[in-house]
């Protein structure tokens, strides 16, 4: 696979949220609207390079039965080392996300990503898979954002279009699992029209 | 009277999978039957309130007074992971009968937001069950994990007997699997919005 | 893979990982520090001045204890005295504290009030952050009209299907409104002084009305 592929894999072919189907607690819980959908998937996308880079760097001095222990710390240290640049330099946005930055941690993506794809390539490949994989993941929660927000509070992106609240219950939980079902659906039924 | 409002807000009103989001992966991944979902809850359970128990001592005792409170999320981690390891090679010497119940469970635990996210929660929020903003004690600490392990098992349960009558249904093609749980996660999500303003 | 899984090459790998992680966490933590306080600060300045009338010189940081219960509050001064306070206090909301920066005339009225953290549901109570929920509490005396929302039979419009947010908010108001008492109380006689200093230039339009009324 060249760069460019491993790229755009992400996006569609190996979508994280709707054909893997990993990582659905940040997706489920963030997308009240797009700003903190694409938020939370940026969040993860910088874990994400970082932790697969460092990883296809280190793979080969870590012996295998310790291997899952050794991945953990290593992303756990990117995730707190982003907390604290998100708390110094955008503090509206960490206070926004709260808890969900510390569990990328436990994101089953990243863990995923090294187990899968990292231990076993290139430090350069494995950037591109996880700029691969995280903009595929921001894309997806930015979406997931944008409808529930349209939906929920009758605005895109922050800026209103519609007065009065909009159908509530799109920013509440039952919305977000909603929403998701049916994107799902909606993916399933372009990609198989698509593969005809 | 303050453990029973943080019983009932841990498991109906603020459920940690219907509400809060924490450990949606196992919510889906193995709730096809009612069994493996006792089985998951049943170590979910046990895993959350220990490791709360430990996490809490941790941050209060060790991190805290040393001052690296930023080694926070790695410290909480690798605890339970060790913990759940732990845990997996006792139940293997002291009850095989509970350890083939769990076992297989116990691996794939690690790496369930809910463990971590219980333990951050619950030293890092502030909580205003029936009383002034404040910080949880270590029993009510231990208390809200157990309670919110609970509602998680309930939560989880409830789903996947909803499942099981599903699978036996003509479901479109495009919504079989995933799509369909969640669409049934979502009326079920709407369900438990019904507990919102007991407490 | 190159390394044998020996108990030693095991726990020196995991060793030396954690080790080197730590390390890197310290130096990040050490240069964060700084921006940290920096954005906290920044942060509780903004309140500061969006909560209290025009004011000079930084604000004076200081706390207060009411039942057992300690308040931060900042006191702010310009030229003829002392302009404002700004008291942080809390209530319970549906899902976890409100806190709210609640900001006073020297006399006792609301001048404005800023939502510092709060975990409500969006699109329900979040909206107490909104001016459009918070600006019913511009100029509002809580020595003439009651804090409590309508339903309690006080004089505040709740926000619609929020009830416990609104009374949260009512509820932290109503405590800053004793830490205030609280404050101004114990200093009397300088306060009541300031309260009914005219200022000279007439900076602030809400300024004016203050001093008229004390007239």
């Amino acid at each position: 696979m060249t760069k460019f592929q491993l790229i755009t894999k992400g996006l569609i072919k190996e979508n994280p949220t709707f054909v893997l189907l990993l990582g659905m607690c940040p997706t489920l819980a963030t997308t009240t609207s797009a700003i903190n959908g694409m938020s939370m998937g940026l969040a993860t996308l910088f874990v994400l390079v970082l932790s697969n880079m460092a990883i296809s760097a280190i793979a080969n001095v870590i012996p295998d039965k310790v291997r899952i222990p050794a991945y953990i710390v290593v992303i756990a240290t990117f995730v707190t080392l982003l907390q604290f640049v998100m708390q110094a330099y955008t503090p509206a946005i960490y206070e926004t996300l709260g808890i969900f930055i510390p569990l990328i941690v436990v994101n089953c993506i990243v863990l995923g990503r090294a187990e899968a794809f990292a231990n076993k390539n290139s430090v350069v490949d494995s950037a591109c898979d996880g700029l691969g994989i995280g903009l595929g993941f921001t894309l997806s929660l930015t979406i997931l954002g944008l409808i529930r927000e349209i939906l929920g509070s009758g605005s895109a992106f922050g800026f209103k279009f519609l007065p009065g609240d909009g159908i509530l219950c799109f920013v509440l939980a039952p919305g977000a699992f909603m929403v998701l079902g049916y994107l799902i659906v909606l993916f399933h039924k372009v990609t198989a029209k698509k593969n005809k | 009277m303050e453990y029973v409002i943080i019983i009932i807000s841990a498991i109906f009103v603020n459920n940690i999978l219907l509400a809060q989001f924490l450990g949606c992966c196992p919510f889906l991944g193995v709730s096809n039957k009612l069994s493996t979902a006792v089985g998951m809850s049943g170590a979910v359970c046990f895993v959350i309130t220990l490791s709360t128990l430990v996490t809490y001592l941790l941050q209060y005792y060790v991190l805290d007074p040393l001052g690296i409170g930023f080694l926070q999320t790695i410290a909480f981690i690798l605890v339970i992971a060790a913990l759940v390891q732990m845990v997996e090679i006792v139940l293997k010497k002291v009850s095989p009968a509970l350890y083939q119940a769990l076992g297989i469970f116990l691996p794939l635990i690690t790496t369930n937001c809910a463990v971590l996210g219980v333990a951050l929660i619950v030293v890092t929020k502030e909580f205003t069950f029936g009383g002034e903003p404040h910080m949880l004690n270590l029993v009510e600490s231990v208390v809200y994990a157990f309670a919110t392990s609970v509602g998680f098992g309930l939560a989880m349960v409830l789903f996947a007997g909803l499942r099981e009558q599903l699978a036996l249904n003509k479901v479109p093609e495009s919504f079989k699997g995933i799509p369909i749980a969640l669409v049934t996660a979502s009326i079920l999500a709407m369900a438990f919005m019904g507990f919102s303003g007991l407490v | 893979m190159a390394i044998q899984s020996s108990f030693k090459n095991m726990v020196l790998c995991l060793f030396v990982i954690c080790i080197v992680c730590s390390t890197l966490l310290a130096v990040v933590y050490a240069v964060t520090a700084a921006p940290i306080q920096a954005a906290a600060e920044a942060k509780t300045n903004a309140a500061i001045a969006q909560v209290v009338p025009a004011f000079e010189g930084a604000p004076i940081e200081a706390t207060v204890e009411v039942d057992g219960t300690e308040y931060t509050y900042y006191t702010v001064s310009d030229n003829s005295g002392v302009a404002g306070y700004a008291i942080i206090s809390s209530g319970s909301g549906f899902s976890g504290p409100v806190q709210v920066m609640v900001g006073f005339y020297p006399d006792g009225k609301i001048y404005n009030t800023s939502v510092l953290s709060q975990a409500e549901t969006p699109g329900l109570g979040a909206k107490c952050v909104e001016p459009a929920f918070r600006d019913q509490f511009k100029e509002f005396d809580p020595a003439v009209k009651k804090l409590s929302v309508v339903k309690d039979g006080g004089d505040v419009n709740a926000i619609t299907a929020s009830t416990i947010t609104s009374r949260a908010f009512c509820d932290a108001l109503s405590k800053a409104v004793a830490a205030f008492d609280a404050i101004t109380g114990a200093q009397l006689p300088a306060d009541s002084v300031s309260g009914a200093t005219v200022p000279e230039e007439g900076q602030m339009s809400e300024t004016e009305i203050t001093s008229q009324e004390v007239k």
